[in-house]
């Protein structure tokens, strides 16, 4: 901190002020220490343990030091794998642009369309506030609504729509994907509203002055400036589909499969190498997503 | 712009929000309302009645797992992770107002935190201790694994705070003769109070749900979120919305009082 550093400054003199100056340079390190020190050892330290370890042998009780590539060619060389790999990036390309579409068409009414700040800012509540609650439990409030006696299939019976309930609502699919959108689309609001919010209003006036209909004005002034919200947007719903395992779980009933569920069963086996290898794979996969979006957005400028 | 007729593009829109919120919150209104099902109800509808049956069921030990303790250790582990984020975000703000060696390399493993799929931590401090031969716990291996995915929220969040904030204050409370600590608590931490409070707000509630980053590191006890998971494999009765409507609940109570604070605090200053 400045703080206990200029103190002295009443005192003025020469050795007093020459230590004030190399504690000055000093602050930045000291503050920034605890942030640096949690993040080594509770994220950079996990990680190269778990690249050694994925290079480790193992039986059902213990892994054993060594320098086998098994793990890999095990994970590389399974259908099953590239299998899983192919379903969660599925899942994350049509959770993205469902929730791309929805995100932004949200944000765009509450910064355009909504007058008044105040009202601006209750609105962007109401869709914040179920993101501070349970995914958990955000998840299983499907089951009422979509199971085989729930309220959409027994509306639709009721009405003569279906002679018997749809079955692929709830355990399925469909129901993943649903839940997932019903989860992560808060992570696309809040960026692109926040960029939305930033856009100066005289560019679209002056564009309307310049003849251009309301398509146009969106098209050519609104959706370009709108892409960093979009960038950390797809960052992180992308991120948090590719780590998914529970929504899969519980959704899907078991009858669909992520990366992170396969990581999550080979971790109950007690095959921690091989979750390792799977860890590193998914990892470097991740990261080439985000450093290609990362490619069209400089977040320090958007924060 | 204010006095312009409203567009059909409004009506369109608002008709799309209001089903977006509603898709927010009708599941969630489902399950509040099944939670006081009638003691032969089942897990959808129509209510068999009204009780207040699996609230009651709740609290005894044969039918939920530890519901109270798990939910004690999760309150308390949201508070330490709260009171940590929040120091630690405030420092890191602070560091990053200035130039220094590593800063966009500790800028960049802040976002890393934020991209690295969940279970990978999880995994590598659950390996990390064993190796080490730690037992992990919930309040070192798991309060590690939380801090990891609220310290980025806090850190980007006092990242915005003070990209915006004009240091013009501090050099006027410098010119009128205050300390830097002065001008620090007086000035500069007034100011950004609001902000430090929804930092807190964010590590308290990340943490409180958070669960895939728990799951190998909670040791020998389960935080709520873990003890949630579980009942959704082998419960069946509506005791599951039970425990669902209250925390949930509890969650609304928490982002009340938050709110109720930063509008004290807001106002506070504006007497002042």
């Amino acid at each position: 901190m400045t703080v206990a550093l200029e103190r002295p400054a009443i005192a003025a003199t020469k050795p007093v002020r020459r230590r004030r100056f190399s504690l000055g340079a000093v602050a930045p390190y000291l503050q920034s220490a605890p942030l640096a020190l949690i993040l080594g050892a509770f994220l950079l330290l996990p990680i190269i343990m778990i690249v050694v370890v994925s290079f480790w042998d193992y039986d059902f009780a213990a892994m054993y030091p060594d320098f086998l590539t098994t793990n890999y060619s095990d994970v590389l060389g399974s259908w099953v794998t590239w299998k899983t790999y192919l379903n969660t990036i599925k899942f994350a390309a049509i959770v993205w642009v469902l929730t791309l579409f929805i995100g932004f068409w949200v944000a765009y009414f509450l910064a355009f369309h909504i007058r008044t700040t105040a009202m601006q800012m209750v609105l962007f509540l109401v869709c914040t506030v179920p993101f501070l609650t349970s995914n958990i439990i955000r998840m299983i409030s499907w089951i009422p609504v979509l199971g085989r006696n729930g309220l959409i299939n027994s509306t639709l019976v009721h009405m003569g729509l279906v002679p018997k309930p749809i079955e692929w609502l709830l355990y399925s699919e469909f129901a993943v994907v649903l839940a997932m959108v019903h989860l992560y689309t808060l992570f696309m609001v809040t960026p692109i509203f926040n960029t939305l919010m930033r856009i100066d209003r005289s560019l679209v006036e002056a564009a309307r002055d310049a003849g251009a209909s309301g398509w146009q004005v969106l098209w050519n002034v609104i959706l370009p400036l709108a892409k960093p919200g979009m960038a950390i947007g797809t960052i992180f719903v992308v991120t948090l589909v590719m780590a998914d395992f529970s929504t899969v779980q519980v959704m899907s009933g078991g009858q669909s499969a992520s990366v992170a569920l396969m990581m999550k069963n080979q971790m109950s086996l007690l095959q921690y190498p091989a979750a390792a290898a799977n860890a590193v794979v998914l990892l470097v996969l991740v990261l080439l997503m985000v450093a290609g979006i990362l490619r069209i957005v400089d977040i320090r400028r958007e924060l | 712009m204010s006095h312009e007729k409203r567009t059909l593009e409004f009506y369109v829109l608002a008709a799309f929000f209001a089903l977006f919120v509603l898709f927010l919150y009708g599941p969630l209104s489902a399950i509040l309302i099944l939670s006081f099902q009638g003691e032969t109800g089942g897990l959808t509808f129509p209510l068999n009645g009204v009780s207040l049956h699996w609230f009651a069921n709740l609290f005894e030990r044969q039918a939920v797992g530890d519901f109270g303790g798990s939910f004690k250790r999760s309150l308390v582990l949201g508070l330490m992770v709260m009171v940590v984020t929040v120091i630690v975000s405030l420092l890191a703000g602070l560091a990053f107002r200035r130039k220094f060696r590593g800063a966009t390399a500790l800028f960049y493993l802040a976002v890393a935190s934020l991209v690295v799929p969940s279970i990978i931590i999880s995994l590598g401090i659950g390996v990390v201790f064993q190796q080490v031969g730690l037992r992990p716990a919930w309040y070192t291996s798991a309060f590690g694994a939380h801090l990891t995915w609220t310290l980025p929220f806090g850190v980007l969040i006092m990242f915005a705070v003070f990209n915006r904030f004009s240091p013009a204050y501090e050099e006027a409370a410098r010119d009128l003769g205050a300390t830097s600590w002065q001008t620090f608590v007086h000035v500069v931490l007034p100011m950004i109070a609001p902000s430090l409070i929804g930092v807190g707000l964010f590590g308290f509630t990340l943490s409180y749900d958070e669960f895939a980053r728990t799951l190998m590191t909670s040791g020998t006890f389960n935080t709520l979120p873990l003890e949630i998971y579980g009942m959704t494999t082998n419960v069946t009765t509506p005791v599951l919305y039970a425990l669902g409507t209250v925390t949930t609940v509890f969650s609304f109570l928490v982002i009340l009082a938050t709110l109720g604070a930063i509008l004290y605090v807001g106002r506070h200053r504006a007497r002042a």
